[in-house]
């Protein structure tokens, strides 16, 4: 899925940013975390310099393994001192270049961090260290009634860390809200080093949100280290619909009037037709392949509610042309439809190499319009398009599919991506409904926000973070805090406490 | 552009942003950029964070509401609106909000960010405000968040100024998420009832309070699912339906959940009641809770904030969301370091 070429620029890893040379920094860390918790060598910088995104010019520092809060602690206060920024990091599967390190700073990996502290259920909480993988937290919650709400498609592998940084969405949270409506606490290494505790448990905690602006800050306002999370009851009944149209038109439409009905549903997926078929070649989940669109409907709650909404969404879709309309009978079936849209993106490989994932938000009544826009854009670019999304947020998922050995294909899939990129500004959207902004979308925000709502959000930036210490080069355009790699460099040396 | 990687901000097709409302233009000119300046509200919670300092200039937000997208279950209001214009205006077409209903406005609503007495079922407000927009320390109308209902673009301005008590910034407009009425509703209400136990047979009440003897219970939704939850209570009491929950008394205590199993002594005050959030952690008391104390580092930080989006101190000044002096925190009070 990675694809080049990088333009050069400030995007680029660059020069290492820091004063001192790197073996005094690695010999400090590895005072702190043991030569086990340490990697310096090319190999393990050049694997830990990329994320999911295409971004592949990151450059990395020395690379920890930190165990625990205080090991974070070190390791944030070494690089302090070596005048170094750090990097957290998940699993890497990030799609704006979040974790990708500019300037070689201190990545910090916080995959070992990988425990269920508590589950607390007089409180209805877990706490979990920031490596639990999003899918081993909902498997380990389930049996005893609950699970955690966010279901990133790439849930297998990503972080809670990860999912907190990025305020990560998924399915199902249509109905129950993205990672900032499921995380109560956070513990977290400020980058001075310092450690705070931020939220409660409570549910009117003193202070400032701190709590909720942490949430989404892309791993540039420190690094989380233990997480509180909501623990969701189990909906007592669930019903999956898989609804098949001529068009993404009708498809579209459908998840429009549903919403409109006033009904909730638990999620609203729609896949077209290139993408099911390619679904359906690879996980064979029973999708009909001569469909234009399938819409993927889920309603869950208690059962009356669920018939209802189920009979109602039935009835939405035939009046908008539904050619067939199908209810998974069986737990199986249900877990077959939910495989196939979760695999959509491993099975892109079956059209193309490679694909440059889009993430923008647009209001539901225009989804249609939309929709068709971003067809046309590809067109226009000769490019090929296939779109699975979270259609009941309007929550739109291009990817634009290619191989990049093709030559001059990179400039028509960023080409076509801008386009679809001013297409949902234009109708009403956001740059970002739940990837986040990173590197890839940092210098489309003066799109959507002045300069005075950017000097607000930098101020936000830099109250965590006066000295840019944290992930520089990320979520703010250039000319705002933090922008510029080399900040860090120029901040006086009387800074670093 | 050159050299910005996949970032090419397209020359031309860009979104003009939408020009703003001119009431919240002549909102900023009152606001200014000099002079100590505060937001009347209602006046129903002015008394937070500590009175005002003397000379402070009071304004009000701009009230309206200027567009309703049921079928978006989003709705944009001026900040000065009240909460019960805002839910009869949304009710009109079958919505509500998170809001809670204590005759505030909504920028008051938000500034101090209490939940709804049924925050249970409809959540709490900070996960219903999606943009804000509001007048900054230097007299200028800054926006966070976006008008969708799912949006991760840049930092979440809209979560930092719900119960940031106006010392951020002077709430002017903001766009809030709706929801559904549910289909149907009804209180319960039992003596001797066990509220822990009906927390953990109920799937997703709208509200369970008790006063230490009798605990009232709001189901929300599907009518069949309405009889199948009272028929799960009835193996656990006498429930009988009632009109609506008990009498709060004035003051606000903010507990983990678990907390409310253990009260704090001395809480009730002299009138001797309380009414508890179970589930949430909220209790309507006789005394207010103690200031809450929070870590050097969180303390440092939150000043740092302050600082950054208000320098002078002319936002609500004498308000303080951290205790003066910080005292121990009463009967395990919220998991905070
Ligand atoms: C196939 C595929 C499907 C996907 N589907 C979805 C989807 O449905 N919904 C969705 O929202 N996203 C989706 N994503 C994007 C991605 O999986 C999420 O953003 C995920 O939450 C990232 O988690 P991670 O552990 O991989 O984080 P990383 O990629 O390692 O890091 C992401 C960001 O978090 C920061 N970070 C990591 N850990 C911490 C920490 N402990 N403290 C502070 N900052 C930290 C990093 O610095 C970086 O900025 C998908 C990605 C792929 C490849």
């Amino acid at each position: 899925m990675r694809s080049g070429p990088w333009r050069a620029g400030s995007r680029d890893g660059g020069p290492p940013v820091g004063r001192d040379a790197p073996d005094r920094l690695v010999e400090d860390l590895v005072a702190a975390l043991g030569p086990d918790g340490v990697r310096a060598d090319a190999v393990e910088r050049g694997l830990l310099a990329r994320d999911a995104s295409v971004f592949d010019r990151g450059r990395s520092g020395p690379v920890c393994f930190p165990r625990s809060t205080a090991e974070v602690q070190a390791v944030v206060r070494a690089a302090v001192r070596h005048g170094r920024a750090v990097v957290p990091r998940g699993a890497g599967t990030g799609l704006a270049g979040g974790a990708v390190p500019l300037g070689e700073p201190v990545v910090v990996a916080l995959t070992r961090m990988d425990r269920l502290l508590e589950v607390d259920l007089p409180n209805r909480v877990a706490w979990v260290e920031p490596g639990v993988v999003n899918l081993d937290l909902s498997n380990q919650l389930r049996p005893r009634g609950f699970h955690f709400a966010p279901d990133p498609s790439s849930q297998q592998a990503c972080t809670v860390g990860g999912n907190v940084a990025n305020n990560s969405g998924g399915p199902h949270c249509l109905a129950y809200g993205v990672t900032s409506a499921h995380v109560l606490a956070l513990d977290v290494v400020l980058p001075d080093g310092d450690v705070v505790r931020l939220g409660g448990l409570d549910p009117e905690p003193a202070g400032y949100d701190l709590r909720g602006a942490f949430v989404g800050g892309e791993g540039t306002l420190g690094i989380a280290t233990r997480i509180a999370v909501r623990l969701t009851p189990n909906p007592p009944a669930v019903r999956t619909l898989l609804l098949g149209f001529s068009t993404p038109r009708a498809a579209a439409d459908t998840v429009g009037a549903v919403i409109a009905a006033g009904i909730v549903p638990a999620a609203l997926e729609v896949m077209d037709r290139r993408i099911t078929e390619a679904v359906e070649r690879y996980v064979h989940a029973g999708y009909p392949t001569d469909a234009g669109a399938v819409l993927l409907a889920e309603v869950d709650g208690m059962p009356g509610s669920v018939a209802a909404a189920a009979e109602a969404i039935s009835a939405i879709g035939a009046e908008r042309g539904a050619t067939s309309v199908r209810v998974a009978a069986s737990d199986a079936e249900r877990a077959a439809l939910w495989k196939g849209r979760k695999t959509a993106f491993g099975a892109v490989a079956q059209i193309a190499p490679n694909y440059y994932l889009h993430d923008t938000v647009v209001p539901r009544g225009v989804l249609a319009d939309v929709l068709e826009e971003v067809y046309a854009i590809a067109e226009r670019h000769q490019l090929l398009v296939v779109n699975v999304f979270h259609a009941g947020d309007g929550n739109l998922h291009p990817l634009l599919v290619f191989d990049r050995r093709e030559p001059g294909v990179m400039d028509r899939v960023l080409a076509a991506g801008a386009e679809i990129v001013a297409a949902s500004l234009a109708a009403g959207g956001v740059l970002s409904g739940e990837h986040g902004i990173g590197v890839e979308k940092r210098d489309y925000m003066p799109l959507m926000f002045g300069p005075d709502d950017l000097d607000h959000q930098a101020r936000l930036r830099r109250a965590f973070d006066p000295a840019c210490r944290a992930n520089p080069g990320k979520v703010l355009p250039a000319g705002h805090s933090c922008a510029d790699i080399q900040a860090l460099e120029s901040v006086p040396a009387g800074v670093w406490g | 552009m050159s050299g910005t990687g996949t970032a090419r901000v397209p020359a031309t097709g860009a979104a003009p942003r939408r020009p703003l409302d001119p009431e919240l233009l002549a909102f900023a000119d009152e606001v200014g950029s000099e002079g100590p300046v505060a937001v009347a509200g209602a006046g129903t919670r002015a008394e937070l964070g500590g009175p005002l300092a003397r000379g402070t200039r009071m304004l009000r937000a701009p009230e309206g509401i200027v567009e309703h997208h049921p079928e978006e279950m989003t709705v944009r209001v001026r900040a000065g609106t009240t909460v019960a214009d805002l839910h009869a205006a949304l009710a009109g077409a079958g919505q509500r909000s998170a809001l809670p209903e204590r005759g505030g406005t909504v920028g008051g609503a938000l500034a101090v960010g209490e939940g709804h007495l049924a925050s249970l079922g409809r959540g709490p407000v900070r996960d219903a405000l999606l943009q804000v927009r509001y007048v900054s320390a230097d007299g200028r109308v800054v926006t966070g968040g976006g008008p969708t209902v799912k949006n991760v673009s840049g930092y979440d301005l809209p979560r930092l100024v719900v119960g940031s008590l106006g010392t951020l910034g002077l709430l002017g407009e903001v766009v809030l998420r709706t929801q559904p009425v549910p289909a149907g509703s009804c209180w319960l209400r039992a003596e001797g009832a066990d509220p822990f136990g009906a927390r953990d047979v109920l799937y997703r009440p709208g509200a369970i309070l008790w006063d230490g003897e009798a605990t009232w219970v709001l189901l929300e939704g599907h009518p069949e699912d309405l009889a199948a939850e009272a028929a799960v209570l009835a193996r656990s009491g006498a429930w009988r339906e009632v009109a609506g929950p008990p009498e709060l008394p004035p003051q606000r205590w903010s507990l983990p959940p678990a907390g409310l199993r253990r009260l704090p002594e001395g809480m009730a005050g002299p009138s001797g009641s309380w009414v508890a959030s179970v589930g949430i952690g909220v209790v309507h008391a006789g005394r207010p809770q103690q200031p809450r104390r929070v870590a050097a580092a969180s303390e440092e930080l939150t000043r740092r904030t302050k600082a950054a989006f208000d320098p002078a101190g002319r936002l609500s000044p004498g308000r303080s969301l951290l205790p003066a002096l910080p005292s121990p925190a009463l009967g395990g009070g919220g998991g905070r370091s």
